[in-house]
């Protein structure tokens, strides 16, 4: 890992109350009840890199995003992002002028675009809101900048949302976040309400604004290949915690949580290589009453009396870590 | 090949609506043979999944079969009345939807839904069909079927649902099941029981299945042939491995680039420009032209038919010359 590093999470834990409504507590003699979303997470983000976070539905991935560009408060733990801390109040001026550096691309491109509003005052709000531009003229000119940017014509931005396809509502969702000039986007599944083909132009388009204007990405995705393509690091979540951090060569080469076999294992043999697939066996557990010790035990082929016990803790070095009793005991490898 | 179990020849289907007509699925012929895997692939609005509605009779108005016929054993289905199609449906062809949330009812318990499927095809007591039932819970992998059985869908999670889906499929033992996008609301482990399962089940009753789906990596998992559908089209058609690894249609090499791979070194991913046309925007000549990078004079003005290359069959004038 070189470079300045731009986003810093640490121990990173966001409850949600999920009890039943007062009266049926009291009445049910029943005690609140609380859904650990994520647990515990560490990372860090370099600038210019793309960092993934990749795990099944209910893994925690999206809490950690909205978290991270605010949408959330933390139960506990902190966010600091270029040495600002997040949920540090007395610095509310530096923090607004942070909050116009941070952008979100969401996941559905039909529901994340006001359908009432042309898509010229949809790309301004961000220039409009930060006071980006001198007057109206110099918006106008700015939001044609950053539809031609995406792959749109300026022309487009007279138009409504629902006159758009779906590769082209997400380009227009990537033309806002580009409005403010962030430096770090959050992205949170960009591309999995696409078509393939479609997806393939978006990933690319997201490439090149990267390499033209340095930016840092958190990259959420369930999908491994796209996470391949798009990420230099790459941490994998279960049951809200991360439990696998490396960089993403050696993650996709020399996978060593169990888990991650298994996530790799699972993904269809398109090469038809008929390459050695063990089937994989459950589903993610409840993640009200998550199984003691390591969460993945009840899963895990390698699993013994320690794993059900103990919860491993992320060991290892130069920027890979794996929290797992097995590759610690040297049982795995 | 043996005599097909089913025979779709030139499907048309229509949706008439105040713009105009709108032509869905534009003459798309295809065969499935008995106990064989055919996975339909294409993008959103390919007309996928409309030609499955149509095979299984179940095309919301004011869409419409236009022309073609559909013969399933020997016999036309696609002008059978709603009373001859609905004894046909369940009981010889049966379907599996994308959502495993909305096809179970939620209010009845996942035994009576099974019970009740059973009961309309197959000449059984109560007590039988509760135990055949009990049988086909476990045949799909569902753990102590016994109990689980009385349970409401919402106590199932998503791939315990999508099997009990499969059951239903699989109760009156058809003799094609019509599955669209089955793991598509699924986790990629999920998903992987869930398209072994399927194959596994097939297999042993001997049952076809055209299988819809936009991924192709669960169609390179499953199928033994594969259909690629393009605006309505079948663009390409052929054995599976031929057509993965030797893709012959530009639209179809387009696609299996453009998929980003877990080997080898990819920076950039191939990406075909622009989208699918709308419906009432469909190109003439070959409706993939506008796109395709080796377009010449024939495609801008005539469709290309079906041309056998090899061991596929490729509707593109890139092959004519061969003939």
């Amino acid at each position: 890992m070189t470079g300045k590093t731009l986003v810093k999470v640490k121990n990173l834990t966001r409850m949600f109350d999920v009890s039943k409504p007062f009266l049926n507590r009291i009445i049910e003699r029943e005690e609140k009840k609380f859904l650990r979303a994520v647990d515990d997470a560490n990372f860090d983000i370099v600038e210019g890199e793309t960092f993934a976070l990749v795990g099944e539905s209910g893994s925690g991935k999206s809490t950690v995003a909205k978290m991270v560009v605010g949408l959330l408060t933390p139960t506990e733990g902190h966010i600091h992002i270029d040495e600002l801390d997040m949920a540090d109040h007395n610095q509310s001026a530096r923090m607004r002028e942070m909050r116009s550096q941070i952008q979100m691309i969401f996941q559905d491109p039909f529901a994340s675009l006001n359908p009432r509003w042309r898509v010229d005052k949809i790309v301004a709000e961000p220039v409009r809101a930060f006071k980006l531009e001198a007057d109206e003229e110099a918006t106008v000119r700015r939001v044609g900048e950053l539809l031609t940017l995406v792959g749109l014509a300026p022309e487009d931005g007279r138009k409504f949302p629902h006159e758009f396809s779906g590769g082209q509502r997400q380009r227009i969702c990537i033309a806002r976040a580009l409005a403010s000039k962030p430096r770090f986007i959050v992205c949170d599944e960009p591309t999995s309400a696409l078509d393939v083909s479609v997806q393939a132009q978006i990933l690319n388009l997201m490439r090149d604004l990267q390499d033209d204007f340095g930016l840092t990405f958190l990259f959420i995705s369930h999908d491994l290949s796209v996470v391949r393509h798009m990420a230099t690091r790459i941490g994998v979540m279960y049951l809200g915690r991360i439990v696998e951090i490396s960089p993403s060569k050696s993650l996709f080469k020399n996978p060593r949580h169990p888990y991650t076999r298994m996530l790799l294992d699972a993904v269809p043999d398109l090469e038809m290589t008929g390459r050695d697939r063990k089937p994989v066996e459950g589903e993610i557990p409840n993640p009200i009453n998550p199984p003691s010790g390591c969460t993945f035990h009840p899963r895990c082929p390698f699993a013994n009396e320690r794993c059900k016990r103990e919860i491993p803790a992320a060991i290892g070095e130069d920027g890979m870590l794996v929290a797992c009793h097995g590759v610690e005991e040297g049982r795995l490898e | 090949m043996s005599e097909p179990l089913l025979s779709v020849r030139n499907l048309i289907v229509e949706f008439p609506t105040r713009a105009g007509l709108l032509r869905a699925v534009d003459e798309v012929s295809f065969d499935i043979a008995p106990g064989e895997v055919l996975g339909v692939v294409g993008e959103s609005g390919a007309g996928k999944s409309l030609t499955g509605a149509a095979i299984i009779g179940l095309l919301e108005p004011p869409g419409r079969i236009a022309g073609g016929e559909i013969i399933f054993d020997g016999n036309r289905i696609d002008n059978l009345d709603n009373d001859d199609m609905r004894a046909l449906r369940g009981k010889r062809i049966s379907m599996i939807f994308q959502d495993p949330l909305t096809s179970l009812n939620p209010l009845y318990r996942v035994g009576e839904q099974l019970i009740e499927t059973i009961l309309t095809h197959l000449p059984l007591s109560t007590g039988e069909a509760r135990k055949r039932a009990i049988e086909l819970l476990d045949e799909v992998g569902i753990p102590a079927p016994e109990t689980r059985i009385d349970g409401y869908p919402h106590q199932f999670s998503g791939g315990m649902r999508q099997r009990v889906v499969i059951a239903l499929a699989l109760a009156a033992e058809p003799d094609l099941i019509i599955a669209d996008e089955p793991t598509t609301a699924l986790d990629v482990s999920v998903q992987a029981q869930i398209i072994s399962l399927l194959k596994n089940l097939c297999s042993e009753h001997g049952t076809a299945v055209m299988l819809i789906t936009h991924d192709m990596g669960v169609i390179a998992e499953t199928a033994d042939r594969v259909a690629v559908l393009y605006a309505g089209q079948v663009a390409e058609i052929g054995s599976t491995r031929d057509l993965i690894k030797h893709p012959k249609h530009p639209y179809t090499i387009g696609l299996m680039q453009s998929i980003p791979s877990l080997e080898g070194e990819a920076d950039r991913l191939v990406q075909i420009p622009g989208s699918m046309p709308r419906l009432n925007a469909i190109p003439p000549g070959c409706s993939f032209h506008p796109r395709c990078k080796k377009a010449f004079e024939p495609c801008m003005s005539k469709r290309s038919p079906l041309i056998e290359v090899g061991s596929t069959r490729t509707a593109c004038w890139l092959y004519g010359a061969e003939q």
